[in-house]
């Protein structure tokens, strides 16, 4: 007794020790990837020049408006003034090598990325009134993961319980019409956001036609939260019916394959309860695949986050970058790009670390794979 | 019998296949007919706008939604001079002619606009004309008198001395009993006198009288006036050629990719998987988005970048786990024998090899590229001259159709995305089943 439990903890602490090694490899490689990810980027929008002649107007603000402030100079005359700006410019200038050739540069800007540092909005704010993108990004951002955590999680769910249940039942007529209507997900979620507004919103108005929450919003918690289920049901809705049929087909493709194997039709053939066999000899092997392609779902979401929430006048990143665009905020879009590219990195990682927790191959072998 | 052919009878089996085939076919005729009928160059001038549109109404809806509902509203009139011109004093050096335009209106509801252009010509002195309307019942409003230029557009139902005079709208007090208390229409023929002083011998008049419609043709009208038949025709060529070059520029370069990396194996390999990771973590949306607000909103830029973003996708990894057990294959190793170079073995022998598995993501990854377009558009980064079906989207949105009740401004663009989709997704999942076997029994 005593024996196995110290060989059980010693295989926990040997687990452990290869899963911190694989986490810290893939952190490191994610790490990399990122960084060449918003290298790209950077590369992308300077083409035009543009990082650089941000950067030089943002300069020219930031000397202009300290002199200004500065009482010591307020008796100087316009010129020597201005000659003063013109200085701190032009130190400025020589402290960010902004003459020296880009590819200097072009590390620079990949640190302030990469720590976050996105600069100064041109002409947007955040609601609490910063000009930083860091701050305007990090507000809008629970909005966001709000509304596609809970949309991404209910498709998740329902697809993979609704597939389980018409694999064991395929060819039926149920089964039948959830393949018929598999080809409705080519269209994508703003488009069904369109009719829905266009029919519960506005012929039976039984939901706001967009927005968050009421206005005003209300004081109550409860209430506040009332409306802004209220407000969500429209885009959860509009992403339900864009990914439901699709997943629910894939996924019972994937039993269907999966529950043909011999091991499962040797648990048939001991007569254990379908419960059973769905639980340990379909749904346990097969979690890792499920797992990676719920992540993957969510990487294909970021992206498609952008117009539903334009479309449903959600105050989160998408309508935020599409705002950016009405403005031409360059800092802004940049700083929304590194933004997705982070979140992406994220999602991949914690696909990543659940694959290594799930699939016993990479615990064993400590990632070597 | 080949594998195509063999492939192609099994699809005829497959009810959703056909109707997607007759879907997508019905698209490509209406592409050819767009681009035949309205040449390019004369597509991008219509969609400017302008002179072109002004005998249209503002936001008409389609004809047939009216008619289907049991309406009777309005179309376009436009109606010219009666052929008799009623000379009626002439004098020294010119002449007062009487012109009348005359129309039938019996339809439920009044016109949305009024508008008459009178198209004078003269050498030096402008003919003067007054005019007069008069309804069905013989009474009769005076419209005023003025000197006529070369091209001039009286704008009748913004005449706001004569809405004062009715007590309405013109172009609803024109057309309704002046004591009602609720204006309904009075069904008749209406005439409008045009009572012209011409001060030169030579002179001449040509007027003509537009009674804009609240209905126009099979897609009605946007804010600009534009015929939306225009937008949603040309739209058609625009999303089957993006969605067709872009799927067919990702998947085939993507495989040759993979199939290079899978055959030199070592560190093209290893570049090319590292590529693929990063290109996962880059937003395509957000890329596109910055693509087009720092350079160009061009669709075939932004047709380019989805494709040098797609060539590197995460498709790499799987056709990679396909490629590989073929690497090893007899057949592969015979062609190394018989002195193949390593080019040839992987465009000749490896791609065409797990082509008839890729057909069926082909298919189904165009309404995807469509879609995006039209989500660039409805952004507003759609292409800056070329009329999409996006593009219509996005002037609806801006506008707040829905809002205004303009369901046919959505509804039609929607419901060809929505066509093209479906299309190609129902080709595209029976493709699935009868080219990949695994599925074939299920």
């Amino acid at each position: 007794m005593t024996e196995s439990a110290t060989g059980m903890r010693r295989g926990l602490g040997r687990d452990l020790r290869r899963l911190t090694v694989f986490t810290g490899k893939r952190l490191l490689a994610l790490l990399v990837t990122v960084l060449i990810g918003v290298y790209l980027t950077i590369v992308i929008a300077n083409m035009g020049g543009q990082v650089d002649d941000l950067r030089l107007a943002q300069i020219e603000t930031t000397a202009a408006e300290a002199v200004r402030a500065d009482p010591a100079f307020h008796d100087l005359p316009s010129e020597e003034r201005n000659e003063l700006i013109e200085e701190q410019v032009a130190l400025e200038v020589d402290r960010l090598r902004l003459d020296e050739p880009f590819i200097w540069r072009s590390f620079d800007y990949l640190y302030q990325a990469m720590i976050l540092d996105l600069g100064r909005a041109e002409e947007m704010h955040s609601d609490a009134g910063s000009r930083e993108v860091y701050q305007i990004i990090v507000e809008r951002l629970p909005a966001t993961l709000l509304l596609f955590g809970t949309a991404n999680l209910l498709v998740f769910f329902v697809a993979v319980f609704a597939a389980l249940g018409l694999s064991r039942r395929y060819g039926s007529a149920m089964d039948q019409s959830v393949i018929g209507l598999a080809p409705s997900s080519a269209a994508p979620g703003w488009f069904y956001g369109i009719f829905l507004i266009l029919l519960l919103a506005f012929i039976w108005p039984l939901f706001p036609t967009g927005g968050m929450v009421a206005v005003p919003p209300p004081e109550d918690g409860w209430a506040y939260a009332a409306s802004v289920l209220r407000h969500m049901a429209l885009p959860v809705l509009a992403m339900f019916i864009s990914q439901i049929f699709i997943s629910i087909y894939s996924w019972r493709t994937f039993f269907l394959i999966h529950s043909s194997e011999d091991y499962v039709e040797m648990a048939r053939a001991k007569g254990l309860p379908d419960r059973l066999i769905e639980q340990r000899y379909i749904l346990r092997p097969t979690l890792s695949p499920i797992v990676t392609s719920f992540l993957l779902m969510l990487i294909g979401l970021w992206s498609g986050a952008i117009i539903l929430e334009q479309v449903f006048n959600w105050p989160g990143l998408g309508t935020l970058l599409f705002e950016a665009i009405g403005h031409r905020d360059t800092p802004v879009i940049i700083g929304s790009v590194v933004i997705f590219a982070y979140l992406l990195a994220i999602t991949v990682f914690v696909l990543d670390f659940l694959y290594a927790i799930l699939d016993p191959r990479v615990r064993i072998e400590g990632g070597r794979s | 019998m080949s594998p195509w052919s063999e492939g192609l009878r099994r699809l005829r089996r497959y009810p959703s296949a056909v109707a997607g085939m007759l879907i997508i076919l019905a698209l490509l005729g209406t592409a050819i007919y767009a681009v035949t009928a309205i040449p390019y160059s004369e597509a991008q001038k219509l969609w400017r706008g302008g002179e072109e549109w002004q005998d249209l109404p503002v936001n008409a809806s389609p004809a047939w939604t009216d008619r289907l509902t049991g309406g009777n509203a309005p179309p376009t009139l436009s109606v010219g001079a009666d052929a008799e011109r009623r000379s009626v004093a002439p004098f020294d050096g010119g002449r007062i002619e009487e012109r009348t335009l005359h129309f039938e209106f019996d339809y439920d509801d009044f016109p949305s606009e009024l508008n008459l252009f009178l198209d004078a010509e003269f050498e030096s002195r402008a003919p003067f004309v007054r005019m007069t309307w008069e309804r069905p019942d013989g009474t009769e409003v005076a419209l005023g008198s003025r000197r006529v230029g070369a091209r001039e557009r009286v704008s009748i139902s913004q005449d706001s001395a004569l809405e004062a005079r009715l007590g309405q709208a013109p172009q609803v007090g024109l057309f309704s009993d002046a004591d009602a208390a609720e204006p309904e229409v009075m069904p008749g023929t209406y005439r409008l006198v045009l009572e012209t002083v011409h001060f030169e011998e030579e002179g001449r008049l040509d007027p003509e009288l537009v009674a804009y419609g609240q209905v126009h043709g099979l897609f009605g009208t946007d804010h600009q006036r534009r015929d939306l038949s225009v937008a949603l025709l040309w739209g058609t060529p625009v999303a089957l050629a993006f969605g067709l070059i872009a799927a067919v520029g990702t998947t085939i370069t993507t495989l040759i990719i993979a199939a290079a990396g899978v055959w030199y194996g070592g560190w093209v390999d290893a570049a090319i998987q590292r590529l693929t990771e990063v290109n996962i973590i880059l937003p395509l949306l957000p890329i596109l988005v910055m693509v087009g607000t720092l350079y160009s909103t061009s669709i075939w830029l932004m047709l380019g970048v989805v494709v040098v973003l797609g060539i590197f996708s995460a498709g790499i990894k799987m056709y990679r786990a396909m490629l590989l057990p073929i690497r090893q294959a007899p057949y592969i190793e015979a062609a190394r024998a018989y002195g193949a170079s390593s080019p040839r073995i992987v465009l000749r022998y490896m791609v065409p090899r797990i082509l008839p598995v890729l057909i069926p993501t082909f298919v189904t990854l165009i309404p995807t590229y469509v879609f995006l377009e039209a989500s660039l558009a409805v952004l507003g980064l759609g292409d800056p001259v070329l009329p999409t079906w996006g593009k219509v989207l996005h002037d609806a949105q801006a506008q707040s159709a829905l809002y205004h009740g303009f369901y046919y401004w959505v509804v039609s663009p929607a419901a060809l995305l929505m066509l093209t989709g479906l299309g190609f997704a129902m080709l595209g999942f029976a493709l699935d089943r009868v080219f990949n076997p695994r599925l074939r029994n299920l």
